[in-house]
């Protein structure tokens, strides 16, 4: 290996040992000033692995996990193929979108929390409100980013496509689709990052599974507060997961060109 | 029709396209802006004609009304003695480099417009191009690893690669160094040479019209109107420091009223 090589290499494990060394230095002055005290105020992280491992054995972790991803990935998808095709025919279609702007615009500011009362009003507490729920969270922001996407595309883009005599729906399928595809991918991980979110907030007041269940069940019987917090590393190291998906996707050769690179 | 044989290949006597008094005035808070006025003008087959005017004079308004993408207010235009109704493969624009689609990689820009063909034949079409505009060993580069000169090649490539009988070319270079430039001037004769396509240039770059253009149709400030059409009559590659080009050149720097003093 020559020494630009090598260099690559050092690089490579610095840009993942860096973090990781910061990461167990906070955990050890976490459980350092834990252990200082008489009655803290939180678990340290040694209790809080120590939970995770008893959800583990009771078999929790994976039946919480797939509850949550299981809720998320429905009410988001069909957020996904409802609000994609809308959006980008809103874009398309500028005065469609005059008409439907306002009221949309009014629904933004609504946190979806704020629904809770209605969907367990309308789906009863259960599986359904959470993905409804979900689904009204991430419906508006893909919406907005599909719409958005469609806004911005170079008009020399679809110029050009006329020019070679392509149809409306080969126009559709050679040059709108491609050319809003970055933004659109931004758009879905942002919108999967407030599905996340809402997805545990939900969790908490309509069903009985699932990681927002977990903090909010460990709290009420008998402030378990080792699971309270086992719960929230997992809900973390899942959503950076997930994000980690998402930014792949964006790196993709046929995509890269709308990032600035 | 044999009398074309009898004279040189760049003066093919068949119009292949006429302007009669087109006018375009644009609808703005009640009152129009009057743009072109009145443009009247006849280019022959074959023909590469630069037309030449100030920024903003409305060179760009005219280049969209004669590929069919907005309608003048009067006149009429006139492709093969057909008017136009609407863009068509046959007259292909070429932009500043950012026209070519930044989602796909060479082969497939210069493919886009050839949809309608085997796939062979699309290959042999698209390696025939990559090659003509010196893009081998790109093949399978985005236009965001393309530096800008490749990626006005690319866009040209394209342009061509559907076999169109007219190029539009708006500004084409405006965008690239001076060195570049002048590659792709020299480049673009090649190109034009070998192909014979009719091309309508549009630059506001007096030097680069009169190094190209058989004839440079000069336009006024807006509404622009036809001050002088003048015939470039040097034959390429045309020597720059001729007493003929200068001549020229400085009778268009006179005729939009500029002092070539700097």
């Amino acid at each position: 290996m020559d020494s630009d090589g090598m260099k690559k290499v050092e690089r490579n494990h610095i840009r993942w040992l860096a973090p990781l060394l910061f990461a167990v230095s906070l955990a050890v002055i976490w459980e350092w000033t834990i252990r200082l005290q008489a009655a803290p105020l939180v678990p340290g992280p040694w209790a809080v692995a120590k939970g995770i491992v008893e959800l583990a054995r009771r078999g929790l972790l994976i039946k919480y996990v797939v509850a949550s991803l299981f809720r998320v990935t429905w009410g988001y998808l069909l957020a996904v193929v409802t609000a994609i095709p809308f959006g980008l025919y809103l874009g398309w279609h500028r005065r469609a979108a005059m008409a439907l702007n306002p009221p949309l615009q009014i629904l933004r500011p609504i946190s979806p929390l704020a629904w809770i009362p209605l969907a367990i009003l309308w789906f009863g507490v259960g599986d359904l409100a959470a993905v409804f729920l979900i689904f009204l969270a991430s419906f508006l922001p893909l919406t907005v980013s599909a719409m958005n996407a469609v806004g911005g595309i170079p008009a020399i883009y679809l110029q050009a496509g006329r020019n070679f005599g392509l149809s409306q729906s080969r126009l559709i399928y050679k040059v709108l689709y491609p050319a809003v595809m970055p933004k659109l991918i931004v758009g879905l991980r942002l919108a999967f990052g407030i599905a996340w979110l809402v997805v545990v907030a939900a969790e908490m007041v309509a069903v009985n599974s699932g990681l927002g269940f977990l903090i909010i069940d460990a709290r009420n019987a008998g402030n378990r507060y080792d699971l309270v917090i086992a719960g929230m590393a997992l809900i973390g190291a899942i959503g950076v997961t997930l994000d980690a998906v998402f930014r792949r996707l964006e790196r993709l050769p046929a995509l890269r060109w709308g990032h600035g690179t | 029709m044999a009398h074309t044989l009898s004279i040189p290949a760049a003066r093919a006597v068949k119009t292949k396209l006429s302007l009669e008094e087109v006018s375009k005035e644009f609808r703005q808070n009640g009152g129009g802006i009057a743009v072109l006025d009145r443009i009247s003008l006849e280019i022959r087959e074959g023909e590469f004609v630069c037309i030449l005017g100030p920024s903003g004079c409305g060179k760009s308004t005219l280049l969209n009304i004669v590929g069919g993408f907005i309608p003048p207010t009067s006149g009429a235009v006139r492709i093969d003695g057909e008017p136009v109704k609407a863009p068509d493969p046959r007259r292909i624009f070429v932009f500043q480099e950012r026209g070519v689609f930044p989602w796909l990689t060479v082969e497939g820009n210069i493919g886009f417009g050839l949809f309608r063909l085997s796939r062979s034949e699309r290959a042999s079409r698209i390696a025939h191009y990559v090659k003509l505009v010196g893009l081998e060993g790109f093949e399978g580069a985005y236009p965001h690893e393309l530096s800008g000169g490749m990626k006005q090649r690319l866009e040209v490539a394209r342009a061509l690669a559907v076999n169109p009988d007219m190029l539009f070319l708006d500004e084409p270079f405006g965008s690239l160094d001076s060195i570049t430039r002048l590659g792709m001037r020299r480049e673009l004769l090649r190109i034009w040479t070998l192909e014979r396509k009719t091309i309508l240039f549009v630059t506001h770059d007096i030097e680069e019209a009169v190094q190209l253009a058989d004839r440079v149709v000069v336009l006024s400030a807006r509404p622009a109107r036809v001050r002088r059409i003048v015939e470039i009559d040097i034959p390429h590659p045309r020597d720059i420091s001729a007493p003929r080009y200068l001549e020229l050149r400085d009778g268009i720097f006179e005729e939009i009223g500029l002092a070539h003093k700097v």
